[in-house]
């Protein structure tokens, strides 16, 4: 397995940085964040239906991309530089688990952009074997018939579907998003909203039964696990090349304040973070490209060193631009809050360490 | 050229080379002769002008046949840092008297570079060597010379023009070691034995045709070194817990009365650093196969010292009593640095070494700073000067 990026994957991470440098600068992203629509669905359509990033993971036979989720790491890592307001990750996570359940049709409709499927779990469910939905669902939800009563709180991404897909007792269900109730909740990073979501006797359809909940859900958990390691790196990356390009040019003491040591060796010590944050989110992406059987340990092994250095890139850019970056008209803030929120997405670097512990044979 | 001819020339090689027959030494010279020895290295210097990244195909298959290798960390220093200066800056007449019996480890090389007043600031170098006849005479002294008491050449950096600034002024020398001038002489180390060595040279006579590179030209020929000497060290692909977390997770697994629960989280700290560090050496490697510049070595060789004094450290501690204790402080020579046979206070103690050899960590961040992330360079009050005119 190669930890580089092929030529094309190259250009495929040119075509997103330039969509994104044009319609997503962060000035727009900046003001979007305080409309009426904090999600950009233009965008996201020329993303997923025109360049195309929602069909990457698909096979060519179920009218994907016949790319795979190397191809759709590098579209995450781009996402993350540009705290871009769309569901991408969401979205993933729902298709990796058509491809578990192998529901041709709506995958098709996924991965050609015109539908938008998330999974209603809540965006910290951390690591663990049991559908972790249902515990929370399973008390007040009840499948009468087709319609599907119970709540769900904190989903991502939940505002910007058209289809929603809910673990009830015993099985995945797709309801469409305008039956459920989706009351947004102020999110603390405003660039990933987060919807508390309900339904009273909604129409629902079965997508799987009792067996393959288990293992869809771990699909698109692990699949949203590696893809949130390349938008964490993504992240890290930003912050590090802003911050470096503003202490060259912010003087004081008669000089860049990039030029003092202390800033220097503390910069230095975040690009060997970043450098190694690359190779592991490759690597992550590699194992669930191909299948391998370290999957599991390279998801939660970039989730463990991911999530904490795309925090601490950020918190150092807020650090060495001093008092600007605590300006809301400044960017920091954007990666600061996507940074620490993603910390949490899908279980802390703690949780990760202990799943990974477990993997590996360290017993407590 | 592609791995299955080249696995294909191997085997052809040991049909005709048996290794349960032949002598050590005699099979490790017709494998160079063959081109099999480092095989991105030119035809006729040991190699077949193949990619790097086919090198382990060959090594391999080597060891798969049950070959003799040329016990490379005991020629390290020839291996990572010599031959590539040599290869880079030497004549072909060098090439061809010093590549063989160094890759064959007939030759032991070492490297005659820091001195008491240079450290860090290599430049600032003061050995000198003056010419005379038709060669060179040098004086001076090295320090931290690591297998200087094994080696048969050095390579060596001496001033050949004081009147210059401090970078100008320094030529680059292969150093015979069984020179009468060349004295060796043991410093024993704070984990008790003496790998390194302080080196005197008194009226070393070094002929002409020992300089690699031109006059004056010295400090650019030692780049390379450097640079190699930054990706030999903490570079290379181990298998996942190759290192040193691999002693500490086996402690830690067959040992339950040594275990708490805050140790245990962080103890996946380090798991998930040196999962880090490793898949880190690893891109590296995958780079410089392709040729692509490694600035990624600084990142390896970084994270590496750290880790290991992180590991080395908890190591002690989770041993309680036992950390204590410390297996051998006896004064020896040794070649190596055996870290899997040795006690946890030594691979402690040694560690601490990480961050010191082949350019501390503080200059590797400004390195790094100001190369790869371009930021401003520090303050040089000593970079026009003439070395003579320089305080110290
Ligand atoms: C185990 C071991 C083996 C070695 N083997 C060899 C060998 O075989 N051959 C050889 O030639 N050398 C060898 N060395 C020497 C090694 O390269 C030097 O020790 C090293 O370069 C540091 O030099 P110094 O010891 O003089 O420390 P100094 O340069 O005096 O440094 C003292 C402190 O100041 C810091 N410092 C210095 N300059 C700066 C700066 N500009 N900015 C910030 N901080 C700074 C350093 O990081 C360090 O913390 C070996 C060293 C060790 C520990």
């Amino acid at each position: 397995m190669t930890l580089l990026y092929s030529e094309v994957e190259e250009e495929l991470r040119g075509a997103v940085r330039r969509l994104l440098t044009d319609r997503a600068p962060w000035t727009a992203v900046l003001k979007r964040t305080e409309s009426d629509e904090p999600y950009d669905h233009a965008l996201w359509r020329t993303l997923a239906a025109e360049i195309g990033t929602a069909a990457l993971p698909v096979p060519e036979k179920l009218g994907g991309a016949g790319a795979s989720w190397r191809e759709a790491a590098v579209v995450a890592e781009e996402l993350g530089r540009a705290v871009a307001p769309v569901p991408y990750l969401g979205a993933a996570m729902a298709t990796a688990a058509l491809l578990a359940i192998a529901d041709d049709d709506l995958l098709r409709q996924v991965s050609a952009g015109e539908r938008t499927a998330v999974l209603a779990t809540p965006l910290s469910t951390g690591p663990g074997a049991a559908p972790p939905v249902s515990a929370r669902v399973d008390g007040d939800t009840r499948v009468d018939g087709d319609t599907l009563t119970g709540a769900v709180t904190s989903v991502a991404d939940a505002l910007a579907a058209d289809v929603l897909f809910v673990i009830a007792g015993d099985g995945l269900y797709a309801v469409e998003a305008a039956a459920a109730t989706r009351t947004p909740v102020l999110s603390l990073d405003l660039t990933r909203r987060l919807a508390d979501v309900s339904f009273e006797g909604v129409p629902a359809r079965r997508l799987a039964g009792r067996d393959a909940v288990g293992p869809a859900w771990a699909a698109a958990w692990r699949a949203g696990a590696v893809l949130l390691a390349s938008e964490q790196l993504g992240i890290a990356e930003w912050c590090l090349s802003t911050t470096v390009e503003y202490v060259k040019t912010r003087h004081q003491f008669g000089r860049p304040v990039g030029s003092f040591q202390a800033l220097k060796h503390r910069l230095a010590e975040l690009w060997v973070a970043v450098t190694q944050a690359r190779a592991v989110a490759r690597y992550a992406a590699g194992c669930l490209a191909d299948g391998d059987p370290d999957l599991a340990v390279a998801a939660s092994l970039a989730q463990a060193h991911c999530g904490p250095v795309a925090v601490r890139a950020a918190e150092e850019c807020v650090q060495l631009h001093g008092g600007i970056a605590m300006t809301w008209e400044h960017p920091a803030h954007l990666y600061l809050k996507r940074a620490k929120s993603d910390a949490i997405a899908l279980g802390t670097a703690e949780r990760h360490r202990a799943t990974l512990a477990g993997l590996v044979d360290i017993p407590s | 050229m592609d791995a299955t001819e080249l696995r294909e020339r191997v085997r052809a090689f040991l049909r005709d080379h048996d290794p349960a027959t032949m002598d050590r030494l005699e099979f490790l010279r017709a494998r160079f002769d063959a081109g099999l020895a480092w095989i991105s290295y030119p035809p006729a210097l040991g190699g077949l002008g193949a990619p790097r990244s086919l090198q382990p195909v060959v090594d391999d298959e080597f060891a798969a046949a049950g070959a003799p290798d040329n016990d490379p960390m005991r020629i390290a220093i020839g291996l990572g840092m010599a031959a590539p200066t040599i290869l880079r800056h030497g004549t072909d007449e060098q090439r061809r008297r010093w590549l063989r019996p160094l890759w064959t480890g007939e030759e032991v090389w070492c490297q005659l570079f820091s001195e008491p007043g240079a450290g860090s600031d290599l430049a600032a170098l003061g050995t000198r060597a003056v010419r005379q006849d038709d060669g060179w005479t040098v004086d001076g002294q090295k320090v931290w010379t690591s297998l200087a008491h094994e080696a048969r050449w050095a390579i060596l950096i001496a001033r050949t023009d004081p009147s210059l600034p401090k970078h100008q002024g320094i030529t680059y020398f292969v150093c015979d070691m069984t020179d009468p001038g060349v004295e060796v002489r043991p410093l024993r180390q704070i984990t008790g034995e003496a790998e390194f060595n302080e080196v005197f040279l008194t009226g070393v006579r070094i002929p002409d045709a020992h300089r690699l590179g031109e006059v004056g030209e010295g400090w650019r020929v030692a780049q390379t070194t450097l640079m190699n000497e930054r990706v030999a060290i903490g570079g290379g692909a181990v298998p996942r817990e190759g290192g040193f977390i691999g002693v500490v997770a086996n402690t830690w697994r067959s040992r339950p009365e040594l275990r708490s629960p805050g140790q245990l989280d962080a103890l996946m700290r380090l798991w998930v650093s040196a999962e880090a560090g490793r898949l880190t050496a690893q891109r590296l490697g995958e780079q410089l196969a392709t040729g692509q510049p490694g600035f990624e070595g600084s990142a390896v060789k970084y994270a590496y010292a750290k880790l290991n004094q992180e590991i080395s450290g908890f190591e002690l501690e989770l041993l309680g009593e036992e950390g204590l204790r410390y297996d051998d402080y006896t004064m020896r020579r040794p070649t190596g640095v055996p870290w899997q046979e040795r006690s946890p206070g030594y691979r402690y103690l040694r560690a601490k070494g990480n961050s010191i050899e082949g350019g501390t960590s503080e200059i590797l961040a400004n390195i790094i700073a100001e190369r790869v992330l371009g930021l401003p360079p520090e303050i040089r009050v000593d970079k026009d000067v003439p070395w003579k005119d320089l305080p110290r």
